[in-house]
């Protein structure tokens, strides 16, 4: 069990999962998971392929609800709000918590489009607000300057690197409180990976950061907690600096020393 | 050694097979309808009239059949489009595996339809049914020939929708529902944008099949080659006119060789829009 004690006394608990087992069909996927995510801070999520980690990731923004037949037990409370009880709103919710997949999957829209897609959905019309709104969003994905005299081009002819910038931006642009990332490096090349990290080190701030991410060098240089997953269950969860150097568990230890996984 | 190249050449004259027969009906085509350059002329195929046998007076102008089949195709593209672009997305997006399955032998089903069987169905239910319904001295309308090549053209395109719509990345759905879309915000601004040149494209192909369409329309358009744009009226179709027409025509006659002109025209006509589908379909497969 993981002890409060774990973050500063000031730290908000943004996420909060209490006995959470979640199935896909018939077979189980995660067993009895319960933690607190600190607000303001990068969460890494660690863990061999099939560990679960990705699938608790999208528990949190109820993506697994667009899949039939899973099913989920336990409590899920965003801001201490149940997002699982009926009366909730999925909308409501997917705008507080944004999210970036693994392959950058930008509309086959202008640059401009992209960005104003979330914000138009849920309702703006003005041009001008959504035009602030775009720059602004750009900026704070450190695209602006790349992108800013060809907002009426396709998405599509950008880099790789420069897409799944865009794809960070599009899920600003609707203001979220929580970032959930699902590997958003993983198909890069090295350079663009060292933009998204550095780029998650400038949102850190403002944002409570989920980050799954094979790559553990990823997980000790950009995240403030760790939480190792195997086999559907949390096994570790602790300061990045103690699960890199003094894990508690064996299974951690074996895992981040390359043992397996 | 020698057999490789006996294979070779047999392989390759299979291939061009369909080349030379494409070369070998335009030539035909334009053999037997250059005579009418000469006589009456050219301009005769302007007249508003479609009178190829007169005690008086022939005529053989090609308006009220190009009015006519541009009347019929048109009423029914104005059916097609909706219903198969809102079937497509039903089947694609919403509909339930279970329902799918149910739903897709069906469409199958209406395609397989000979065309003459479905204009027995035009002929006996659907004219009176007009008939009654608008109170017209006929049933035989440019209406009821649109409703039966409605329901020829409707497999095709609803099947080449539900490819179009099948094919765009599930990645866009899942980045538009994570940022909050409702199904249906999903569906129209992502989804049915992404794969509307694949749904224009279908439109074509089965705009190019409504109008080269003959027996239905032939059997219930009730064949006056009058000019209007009237859907209540009889109208006559392109093809109909030619397969009414061909079997009782004096072999060498102007109005023979007119019919050809007809043919060249429904040729061009198919042609262009069977490029146009094409060209979109490449600009498609280039964007994915």
């Amino acid at each position: 069990m993981v002890e409060t004690s774990l973050f500063p006394a000031d730290t908000d608990h943004v996420i909060t999962t209490r006995q959470v087992n979640f199935f896909y069909g018939a077979v189980q996927a995660l067993f009895d998971i319960t933690m607190d995510i600190p607000g303001r801070r990068v969460t890494a999520f660690i863990g061999p392929s099939g560990c679960g980690k990705s699938t608790f990731l999208r528990i949190f923004n109820r993506m697994n609800d667009t899949i039939a037949g899973t099913r989920l037990e336990g409590e899920v409370l965003i801001n201490g709000e149940d997002i699982y009880q009926k009366s909730n709103n999925v909308v409501h919710l997917r705008r507080k918590v944004g999210m970036v997949f693994q392959k950058s999957n930008p509309f086959p829209k202008s640059i401009f489009d992209n960005v104003a897609y979330g914000p138009r959905i849920h309702g703006i019309k003005d041009k001008q607000q959504l035009a602030g709104i775009v720059e602004q969003s750009l900026m704070r994905s450190a695209l602006w300057d790349e992108v800013k005299d060809r907002l009426e081009t396709n998405a599509l002819g950008l880099s790789g690197g420069q897409q799944q910038r865009l794809c960070i931006a599009r899920a600003l642009a609707v203001g979220p409180e929580i970032l959930l990332m699902d590997e958003p490096a993983s198909a890069l090349d090295p350079k663009s990976t060292i933009r998204i990290e550095d780029l998650i080190g400038e949102l850190r701030n403002d944002y409570t950061i989920v980050i799954v991410t094979h790559n553990m060098q990823q997980a000790a240089r950009i995240s403030d907690y760790t939480a190792f997953f195997y086999e559907g269950r949390l096994v570790e969860f602790n300061a990045t600096k103690k699960i890199f150097t003094k894990p508690r568990e064996k299974q951690t230890e074996d895992y981040i020393t390359g043992r397996f996984g | 050694m020698w057999k490789d190249k006996a294979m070779r050449l047999l392989m390759v004259s299979a291939a061009s097979t369909s080349i030379c027969l494409v070369v070998l009906i335009f030539f035909f085509l334009a053999r037997e309808s250059a005579p009418f350059i000469v006589k009456p002329g050219l301009g005769a195929l302007f007249d508003t009239q479609w009178i190829p046998v007169s005690f008086i007076k022939e005529r053989f102008g090609l308006l009220p059949l190009i009015t006519g089949s541009a009347l019929v195709t048109g009423l029914s593209m104005l059916f097609t489009i909706p219903l198969s672009v809102l079937g497509a997305i039903y089947i694609a997006e919403i509909a339930s595996p279970v329902e799918r399955e149910f739903l897709k032998p069906f469409i199958e089903l209406l395609a397989s339809i000979p065309s003459v069987v479905l204009g027995f169905f035009g002929l006996m239910v659907l004219a009176p049914l007009i008939k009654h319904f608008f109170g017209l001295g006929t049933g035989l309308t440019a209406l009821t020939g649109a409703f039966l090549l409605t329901l020829m053209a409707i497999p095709t395109v609803i099947t080449l929708s539900e490819d179009a719509i099948n094919s765009v990345p599930r990645a866009y759905k899942d980045a538009s529902q994570a940022l909050g879309a409702s199904d249906l915000q999903t569906i129209f601004q992502v989804i049915i944008p992404a794969a509307l040149p694949g749904i224009i494209a279908a439109i074509m192909l089965g705009t190019g099949r409504v109008i080269g369409e003959t027996m239905a329309v032939l059997m219930v358009t009730g064949n006056s080659a009058l000019m209007t744009w009237s859907p209540l009226a009889p109208v006559r179709t392109m093809t109909a006119t030619i397969a009414a027409e061909m079997g009782e025509v004096s072999f060498g006659s102007i109005h023979y060789h007119s019919l050809f002109w007809i043919g060249l025209v429904l040729l061009a006509v198919t042609f262009i829009l069977n490029i146009i589908a094409q060209r979109v379909l490449v600009r498609y497969g280039m964007m994915k």
